[in-house]
């Protein structure tokens, strides 16, 4: 327990300084909006990678069509705000619970397959919510939700994306994350030793549809508008790209791919590649996928002692 | 009463008959084996005490309380706990998280305990972590906990599935060929350990082994199957002097020097 609160001393630490150096950088205009636009995308973004990093490659169930889970809780929220006038985290929290119920909602029938199967049915589950919103004249059906007022702000995102990060970091260092792994690598075996695979698989994806449901809020009050095209199977298979090129079971590799695949597009431009720039994002993919196919971490995490222990190998040099 | 009670116990895949009118009644403390040819269905008799196989006829009473149509992880709660005949372990987990794993359903704590990090979840950690590093001790793995699963030699892999098996709290522990690949050496540690946890944690065992040389040693009772049938039951000298199992198994070697 004393470690523990020694981490976490250490772990806020880190974050309140990392929110000090961003809000400096901001504040003295050395990041124009233009940046500050893409540090919010990239907090979405590993929101969105770590939640899905929880049933991919912690839980070892390959679904797809996470976005549909992401509009649940962009769409929510929106209404939320706009037609209810309700605050902004409530309206964000119930966005994320409401995104849970349709993970719950999905989760009970599917969860039952496995591999291949699995993934197709959530794909279309992810369609037919998509489909749903269409269909739904309150929500703008195709024409989408604009004038969503712009409550999101790079604190919000960096707060939430801490908090998420941390909290599906606890989640995984816990008996019901052993669980989750233990399906993950046997599950036959995880079921003779005394788990309810199905309740460990559910659970991983209610607790992740929650955070895909929270990303989406905050996505659709910071681009002020959103429509049902914006969480089709493409984005659902960028967040996957996400984790598969970060290291399934590795956390610290979603959110470094998920950083890396955000700016990696926009730093293109920046090259001179603006026409090409997609096919050179395929190509780094390509690249990345030939040479190191299990992601960029594997399933290892980048921890501090990394640093440590290259710390301590200068210093015995000296010796 | 016995521990465990097998009546009638059948099952077909489709026109095949994998076992039928099996039948055996384990008292506590007993250490039995289950010997056959390949393909006899001893491992289907297995599956089907710990419910990966749901019987087609019969019944399994567990302290006289039927177990039939349970999920795998209920029948563990009511104190069976197995071991696979090809290793099953967790291999990505260190070796203690696949120990620890086997604590989930009798140490609880809730998402709200997780997430924030109350007492109770240091607690219960602590305690989960204490029985493990216990476990381990018994196992003499325990200067490898920290290592992953699928690192450690075969042997070892072999203990830690006993050892997992364990801390599932069983009554009935059911082993399926844990020598399998095992050196003589290993092999004869592995009867000692066997005989020892029986004892220690008083255990009743039902094992399954094709080494002779172990099942003679340390069972008291074996089951004989053949096809699927129940060919001879009985104490080890019995058994070895049955002609119907020299026949279908043991080959006249055997029965002369074992």
């Amino acid at each position: 327990m004393k470690q523990h609160f020694r981490k976490t001393l250490i772990g806020f630490g880190i974050a309140v300084i990392g929110y000090i150096l961003l809000s400096v950088l901001i504040n003295s205009k050395m990041l124009n909006d233009f940046y500050i636009r893409i540090l919010m995308m990239i907090g979405i973004n590993i929101i969105l990678a770590t939640a899905l990093n929880l049933v991919i490659g912690f839980t070892g169930q390959l679904v797809l069509g996470f976005a549909g889970f992401m509009s649940v809780g962009a769409y929510m929220s929106a209404v939320l705000t706009m037609k209810l006038h309700m605050p902004f985290i409530p309206a964000l929290v119930l966005g994320g619970a409401m995104a849970s119920v349709f993970g719950l909602l999905v989760g009970v029938p599917t969860l039952r397959l496995k591999g291949d199967y699995l993934a197709i049915t959530t794909l279309g589950f992810g369609e037919i919510i998509r489909v749903l919103i269409v269909n739904i004249d309150y929500l703008g059906g195709p024409r989408g939700l604009p004038a969503i007022p712009k409550y999101t702000t790079y604190t919000w995102v960096y707060i939430i994306c801490v908090l998420s990060v941390l909290v599906i970091y606890y989640i995984i260092h816990s008996s019901h994350g052993r669980a989750m792994i233990s399906v993950r690598e046997d599950e036959i075996a995880s079921e003779s030793m005394g788990i309810n695979t199905t309740y460990a698989k559910i659970s991983a994806f209610i607790v992740a549809a929650f955070f895909a449901g929270i990303a989406g809020g905050l996505y659709g009050h910071f681009l002020m508008f959103i429509d049902p095209k914006s969480f089709d199977w493409l984005k659902s298979f960028e967040i996957v790209t996400f984790v598969v090129a970060g290291g399934m079971g590795s956390l610290t590799g979603s959110i470094l791919s998920a950083g890396a695949l955000t700016l990696l597009p926009e730093i293109l431009r920046l090259f001179g590649f603006s026409k090409y720039r997609m096919l050179m994002y395929a190509i780094l993919l390509l690249i990345l996928m030939l040479f190191r196919p299990q992601g960029l971490m594997g399933s290892k995490e980048l921890s501090l002692k990394v640093f440590k222990n290259l710390g301590f190998k200068k210093a015995g040099g000296e010796k | 009463m016995a521990l465990l009670e097998v009546n009638n116990l059948t099952i077909r895949f489709g026109g095949l008959v994998a076992v039928s009118d099996f039948n055996i009644e384990i008292e506590k403390n007993d250490l039995m084996g289950l010997i056959g040819p390949n393909g006899a269905g001893k491992t289907t008799v297995f599956n089907m005490l710990t419910g990966v196989y749901l019987p087609t006829e019969g019944d399994i009473k567990v302290e006289d309380k039927s177990i039939v149509g349970m999920k795998p992880y209920e029948i563990t709660k009511k104190h069976l706990a197995r071991t696979f005949q090809n290793i099953r372990l967790f291999k990505s987990m260190s070796v203690i998280d696949n120990v620890k794993l086997s604590y989930n359903y009798q140490i609880k704590y809730s998402y709200f305990d997780t997430i924030f990090r109350t007492p109770k979840f240091f607690r219960l950690e602590e305690e989960i972590e204490q029985k493990s590093m216990e476990l381990l001790k018994v196992f003499k793995l325990e200067h490898k906990a920290e290592e992953l699963a699928k690192n450690l030699p075969y042997g070892e892999q072999r203990r830690l599935e006993i050892a997992r098996a364990m801390a599932a709290n069983p009554k009935l522990l059911l082993l399926d060929e844990p020598a399998a690949g095992m050196n003589p050496q290993e092999t004869h540690e592995l009867m000692n350990l066997i005989k020892w946890i029986r004892d220690h944690f008083d255990l009743t065992i039902l094992l399954i082994e094709h080494d002779m040389k172990l099942v003679m040693g340390i069972c008291e009772k074996i089951v004989v199957l053949d096809y699927g049938k129940i060919i001879a039951k009985g104490t080890p000298e019995e058994i070895r002097a049955n002609p119907k199992v020299i026949e279908a198994y043991l080959g006249e070697e055997c029965a002369v020097h074992a």
